[in-house]
C-alpha cells in the first residue's frame, strides 16, 4: 500500500498541513482576525465580505464555506471570531466544526468589549493552540485518502493543449491509486456537458449534470448579456479562444477520464473516492475556496496567462504550458509543462511530472504560493444583500 | 481528446474533423505553415499574421455555418472564412450562454 506523511484527524481524516484557523463569521470581524494572525505567526485568517444581511440557501451558503473551510484536514484548530449580533451564528459554526473532534474556540467582539481587548483576548487563545498544534507529527498514511481539485485559471490555447490534458494524466493516477479527485466550474463546462455526460456513472449524475448547466445558462439569460468578455475573459481572448464552447472543450480534459461518479453542491464534502463534480462558478477564488470548503487537500491549477493566486488552507500547485509564462512569472509557477508543444516531452512524462510535484507537496514541499504568502479565500453568493 | 504532440510542426490540430488549427508559434501572411493534422502533415499558405495560440482555418467555412475543434462545435462562422485565415472573435460568435441573443428575442 503506497502512504504519504499525514497528521491523523480524531475523525479520521488526514491532513497534509497543520494549520491554525482564525475564521471571522462576519465582514465586521476582519480586522480583529487579521491582527491576531500578524501577531501569531503561521496562523491563517479568512477575511471575507459576507456573514450578515443575509438569508435563506445564500447566508446557508456562506455558513458551509466557513465551516467546511474549518472542517477541512489541513486545519488542526480553529478560532471563530463572531461580532455578536451578525446573521451566522458562531456557536452553531463552533459546534459544526466541532464534529471533526479538532479543538475550536470562539468569541465575540462586542462581549469582550471592543477590537484592542479582542485582538488581545485572540492572541492568548491563538498562542495557547498554536503551542498544542505544534506537537502533532506526520504518519505514514494511505495515499488512497488524498483528494485533490483540479481547476484552470488564465487560460490561454496551451491550457487545452498542454496543462489540462497533462493534469488529466495525474488526475487518473490518484483515481486508480484509490484517491479523489474534484472538478468544478459549472460556467466552463458550457458546451463541453455533453462529452463529461456520457462519462457520468448513472443516468441521476447525468441529468442532474446538465441540470447544473442549463441553471446557470438561465441565469445569463436573466442577464441579457453575451457570456464573452465575461468568460471567455479579455485575457483568455487575447490568448486566442474565441468562445465559451471552445475554452469549456479545453477544460475538461483536466480531470482525467475516469467515470463521474456524481454531482455535488458547491462546498459540500468531497466523497472519498474515484472522480466528483462541484457546482461550482468558473471564478479562480471562490470556486478554489469551495473545493478547499469540501475538503480538498491540494489543488492542481492550471494557467496560460499565469496567476499569483492560492488558497487560505490548501497548497495550490501552478502548472502551465506556455514557456514564456512560466519563463516571466517563475515566481508564481510550479510546473512547467510547456515541452508537450515543441514535441520533446509526451504527455504521460508530463503527467508524471506533475505527479512528483503532487507528491512532494503533499509531503511537506512549499508551493510558489505558500512561500509568497497567497492566502486567498472567496465566498460565492447567491443571493443579494439585505 | 489530445494526444500527444510531433515535433516540427507550426500548428497543429486536435481532431480529424476540425476545420481549424492552433498555431504554435507567431506566424506572419504568406508563411506557409506545416500543420498536422491527425497522422498526416498539410500546408497551408497564411493570409494574415495570427500569433502563437490564435487559430487559422484549414478549410473554408461559409458564413453561419458551425466551426469545430476538439472534434466538437466551438461555435458559429459571423463571415466567410477562407483557409489561411486567423479564425478568432471577429468571424466566430458563440453559440452558448447568449443573454444578448434571448433578450433581443424576447423585445421583439
Amino acid at each position: 500500500m503506497k502512504t504519504i506523511p499525514a497528521y491523523m484527524r480524531p475523525n479520521g481524516d488526514i491532513g497534509i498541513r497543520n494549520h491554525l484557523l482564525i475564521i471571522p463569521t462576519v465582514i465586521c470581524s476582519n480586522q480583529v482576525c487579521n491582527r491576531i494572525m500578524q501577531s501569531v505567526p503561521d496562523t491563517v485568517a479568512i477575511p471575507h465580505q459576507h456573514g450578515c444581511s443575509q438569508i435563506g440557501a445564500d447566508k446557508d451558503r456562506t455558513f458551509d464555506v466557513l465551516a467546511g473551510t474549518g472542517k477541512n484536514p489541513n486545519v488542526g484548530g480553529v478560532i471563530i471570531i463572531s461580532l455578536g449580533c451578525e446573521v451566522v451564528d458562531p456557536k452553531r459554526l463552533a459546534d459544526e466544526i466541532r464534529k471533526t473532534g479538532k479543538p475550536v474556540e470562539w468569541f465575540d467582539i462586542q462581549s469582550v468589549g471592543g477590537s484592542v481587548k479582542a485582538i488581545g483576548h485572540g492572541i492568548e487563545i491563538a498562542k495557547r493552540m498554536k503551542a498544542e498544534l505544534d506537537k502533532l507529527t506526520k504518519t505514514d498514511v494511505p495515499l488512497s485518502k488524498l483528494k485533490i481539485g483540479v481547476k484552470c485559471g488564465g487560460s490561454d490555447a496551451t491550457s487545452g493543449l498542454a496543462s489540462n490534458p497533462a493534469l488529466g494524466e495525474a488526475a487518473d493516477r490518484l483515481v486508480a491509486e484509490g484517491g479523489g479527485i474534484v472538478i468544478g466550474e459549472t460556467t466552463e463546462i458550457i458546451g463541453a456537458e455533453h462529452v463529461l455526460a456520457e462519462r457520468c456513472a448513472s443516468e441521476t449524475t447525468k441529468e442532474k449534470l446538465f441540470h447544473i448547466v442549463d441553471r446557470f445558462e438561465k441565469e445569463v439569460d436573466r442577464m441579457g448579456a453575451d457570456m464573452r468578455g465575461g468568460n471567455p475573459s479579455p485575457g483568455n481572448i487575447a490568448g486566442g479562444l474565441t468562445t465559451i464552447e471552445e475554452k469549456s472543450l479545453g477544460c475538461i480534459s483536466k480531470c482525467g477520464t475516469a467515470p463521474i461518479e456524481g454531482v455535488i453542491e458547491y462546498a459540500e464534502r468531497i466523497p472519498e473516492h474515484g472522480l466528483y463534480f462541484m457546482d461550482s462558478p468558473g471564478n479562480d477564488i471562490e470556486c478554489v475556496s469551495g473545493m478547499a470548503a469540501g475538503g480538498a487537500h491540494i489543488v492542481c491549477f492550471t494557467t496560460g496567462l499565469g496567476t499569483p493566486t492560492g488558497a487560505a488552507v490548501v497548497p495550490v500547485i501552478k502548472i502551465t504550458g506556455n514557456p514564456s509564462t512560466f519563463r516571466h512569472m517563475e515566481d508564481n509557477m510550479d510546473v512547467d509543462v510547456s515541452d508537450i508543444l515543441s514535441g520533446s516531452f509526451s504527455l504521460s512524462e508530463a503527467g508524471a511530472r506533475i505527479w512528483q510535484e503532487i507528491m512532494e507537496v503533499a509531503g511537506g514541499k512549499l508551493t510558489k504560493a505558500e512561500i509568497l504568502g497567497h492566502q486567498e479565500f472567496s465566498i460565492n453568493r447567491i443571493g443579494p444583500s439585505l | 481528446m489530445v494526444s500527444n504532440i510531433h515535433a516540427g510542426a507550426d500548428a497543429l490540430t486536435i481532431h480529424n474533423q476540425d476545420q481549424v488549427a492552433t498555431v504554435l508559434r507567431d506566424l506572419s501572411e504568406g508563411d506557409t505553415a506545416w500543420i498536422r493534422h491527425g497522422e498526416t502533415m498539410i500546408s497551408i499558405k497564411l493570409l494574415e499574421n495570427v500569433a502563437f495560440g490564435h487559430k487559422i482555418a484549414i478549410t473554408n467555412i461559409s458564413e453561419g455555418s458551425v466551426v469545430r475543434k476538439y472534434g466538437e462545435i466551438i461555435g458559429r462562422a459571423t463571415k466567410e472564412i477562407e483557409a489561411g485565415m486567423h479564425v478568432h472573435v471577429h468571424n466566430v460568435e458563440g453559440i452558448r450562454g447568449r443573454g444578448d441573443k434571448t433578450a433581443q428575442e424576447e423585445q421583439r
